[in-house]
């Protein structure tokens, strides 16, 4: 049984403007959906990586998957346990405690006012647990110090930080940690550091990941399986080395060929044409279909279907 | 060779503090010709910014030019001051930033504030302005430019307004363009389209344009040099399939191993140890010496050998030959 189950999942969110000015403006409510109808399981000791531009949906399937947010519809299963419906406290209890996040801006997500020990403790000090020399073990375990325990936030560098929040969340010993952006706000150099980090961590304790990242190499690198985010849909997952070598949706195909490369010396290639259409209304059928080269009229009529290609799964009426 | 639009000598910007005196900016000489795009790259707080404001002459106080010569089409701009720079930066040199809003008027509409930055450095009539303002709308990719030219910042996406900024930029026909992080907010087709469109306005115009990003792949996809800065220093120099391919500075060697990248598969990135020190904490010697695996003794004391123009490629004591990127 895969680790985490997501079927179906659909997020969709009030953004209307307040009643009154509905009324003057004679305006209907309007909805966005963040997330339709997606589905992918992550094996364990595995890493899942999500793709996509901004607003594609990523970081709201990571919050439903941690619980900070409830879906409109579809479930997460962890281990079997959907944790929005699951009425057993303690059960619920037991797998949120596996279930841990790391954020993109290191600095926000640390209380400027707590020292660094008290802030990796929190999350197993709340539930009651033993925090004694839990701290400097990992810190050492990430790199750092032991005497960095009793230093503040601030006293550290963008990737020392997030170092800091990988400990606190590795305090909970999880079993899967949802990334999002980890490395986004860092220099190169740190986020080497930083990913070789991950990496070592997830072989040590037989972590699973949920990495969420806009970059496609730090994505070719760290995942062993990849879903692609348009517009709040799924529209193809692979293994690393068939989607790079062989992308099979025509978005995955487009924004392959966008990004650059450091061996792109003078490229001249066409770029993309088009933007990324208004989430409060998109396209009717497939999302993509206003910038697709392939689309046909079948793509503005009907969503496609996911469907099993050459070892993909692909959200697309042509592809083949 | 025609003469650069851009040079920069023996640039120094100095920061007075309580604590003594920090050099974001030291030493550093680069030129650029026009047509010519030169990536400047290196990890947050290398001193890009610092380089190229000093150059348009916004360089927030105390922060000031402490030492050096810039010339823009050889004139010397770095002593004007108020009304002069600010006709010159309007005139000779365009900006783009990294958020586009920092460019735009929230107030005025779009074709107004490309009509009034015409008419400001362009002796060219209010409707000829207008006609231009269009025009270059559509240069950039606006659809419906002749209808657009009506509408205020807010109703663009943040592509779009980068696009807006770029028409700005290029509208009084400036011989250099300063980019500052121009797509480092954007998404990746976003920034496929904003790159394509530097390129082929530098190309068409002749512009020359200072590209400053952390980004490797828009450095290797759109400049034509590269400079590589470290804690406020030219760490290397030179074409940027050279310095990419065959770097000769530890650093940047480091800084190109440090990059994943689809042949690596998923061995591990090579890790450059530690981090760039504070300007208020800068090593003796080579700056890069605590941090770089070919130091030698002399290297913590003596800096390494300047770049100047025509000179080494690396600014280092034992640069590295034929020694190809892991
Ligand atoms: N609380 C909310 N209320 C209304 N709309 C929201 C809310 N949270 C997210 N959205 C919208 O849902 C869509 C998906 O947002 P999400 O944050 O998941 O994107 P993302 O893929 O993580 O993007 P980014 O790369 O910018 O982080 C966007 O259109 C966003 O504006
Ligand atoms: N007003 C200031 N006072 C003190 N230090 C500053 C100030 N502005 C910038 N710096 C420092 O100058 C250095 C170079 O900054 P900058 O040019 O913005 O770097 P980059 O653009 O390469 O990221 C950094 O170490 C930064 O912290
Ligand atoms: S379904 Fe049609 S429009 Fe959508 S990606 Fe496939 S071909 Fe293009
Ligand atoms: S001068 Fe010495 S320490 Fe500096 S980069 Fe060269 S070899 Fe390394
Ligand atoms: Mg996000
Ligand atoms: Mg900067």
């Amino acid at each position: 049984m895969a680790l985490v189950d997501i079927r179906n999942l659909t997020r969709i969110f009030d953004v209307s403007k307040p009643w009154l000015n509905r009324v003057v403006e004679r305006r209907e409510k309007s909805y966005l959906t963040a997330v339709s109808d997606v589905s992918f399981e992550i094996a364990e000791r595995t890493v899942y990586a999500l793709v996509g531009e901004s607003g594609s949906g990523k970081s709201t399937i990571g919050k439903m998957l941690v619980g900070l947010l409830g879906p409109s519809s579809g479930a997460v299963e962890i281990r079997g346990t959907d944790l929005a419906r699951e009425t057993d406290a303690a059960k619920v209890d037991a797998v949120r405690r596996d279930i841990q996040m790391i954020f993109q801006d290191p600095f926000a997500s640390l209380n400027p006012r707590w020292r660094v020990r008290d802030i990796i403790v929190e999350p197993v000090a709340a539930r009651g647990g033993d925090t004694s020399g839990m701290a400097e073990r990992l810190l050492e375990q990430v790199g750092l110090s032991a005497k960095d325990a009793g230093k503040f936030p601030h006293e550290f560098s963008g990737g020392q930080r997030q170092r800091i929040c990988i400990a606190r969340a590795l305090a909970s010993e999880p079993k899967l940690i949802v990334c999002d952006e980890p490395t986004s706000a860092l220099d190169v150099s740190v986020q080497a550091q930083v990913l070789n980090l991950m990496s070592d961590l997830k072989d040590e304790f037989g972590l699973t990941y949920l990495f969420i990242s806009h970059d496609l190499t730090v994505v070719q690198h760290m995942a062993d399986r990849i879903g692609v985010l348009y517009l709040g849909r799924l529209v193809e997952e692979a293994g690393p080395d068939e989607l790079f070598d062989d992308p099979k949706h025509p978005y995955t195909q487009m924004l392959l060929a966008a990004a650059p490369q450091l061996d792109s010396f003078g490229r001249e290639v066409p770029p993309p044409t088009g933007e990324i259409p208004d989430p409060i209304n998109p396209p009717k059928g497939c999302a993509f279909h206003p910038r697709c080269p392939l689309a046909a009229d079948v793509c503005s009529q009907t969503r496609p279907e996911m469907r099993d290609i050459r070892g993909a799964r692909v959200a697309c009426h042509m592809a083949g | 060779m025609a003469d650069p639009v851009l040079s920069i000598r023996d640039l120094t910007v100095e920061i007075p503090t309580r604590y003594g005196i920090l050099r974001p900016v030291s030493g550093v000489s680069y030129d650029i010709a026009a047509g010519e795009i030169l990536g400047v790259v290196g990890e947050s707080g290398a001193g890009k910014s610092m380089a190229g404001n000093a150059v348009i002459g916004l360089l927030s106080p105390p922060a000031h030019i402490a030492a050096g010569e810039i010339h823009v089409r050889g004139t010397r701009v770095d002593q004007l001051t108020g009304d002069a720079m600010r006709r010159l930066r309007g005139k000779e040199i365009g900006m783009v930033f990294q958020d586009p809003l920092t460019s735009l008027n929230p107030l005025l509409r779009i074709g107004d504030q490309l009509t009034e930055t015409m008419l400001a450095h362009l002796d060219i009539s209010r409707a000829e302005a207008e006609r231009r303002a269009v025009a270059a709308l559509e240069e950039v990719g606006i659809p419906g430019a002749a209808e657009r030219v009506g509408s205020y910042p807010h109703e663009f996406s943040g592509g779009m307004r980068q696009r807006v900024v770029i028409a700005l930029a290029l509208c009084a026909e400036p011989s250099l363009i300063i980019a500052d992080e121009p797509t480092t907010a954007l998404d990746v087709s976003v920034q496929a389209q904003i790159i394509a469109l530097l390129k082929k306005l530098c190309r068409e115009r002749g512009t020359a344009v200072m590209l400053i990003t952390h980004d490797m792949g828009v450095i290797a996809e759109a400049a034509d040099r590269v400079a590589v800065m470290y804690a406020g220093q030219l760490a290397e120099l030179g074409p940027v399939r050279d310095v990419l391919t065959a770097p000769r500075h530890p650093y940047t060697h480091g800084l190109m191993g440090s990059t994943p990248l689809a042949s690596r598969g998923k061995d591990r990135l090579h890790q450059i140890p530690g981090a760039m020190p504070r300007l208020d904490a800068l090593p003796d010697g080579c700056a890069f010496h605590p941090r770089c695996p070919r130091a030698h003794d002399r290297c913590r004391v003596s800096p390494g050998p300047r770049i100047e123009d025509g000179g080494g490629r690396a600014a280092c004591l034992f640069p590295m030959v034929e020694e190809a990127v892991a």
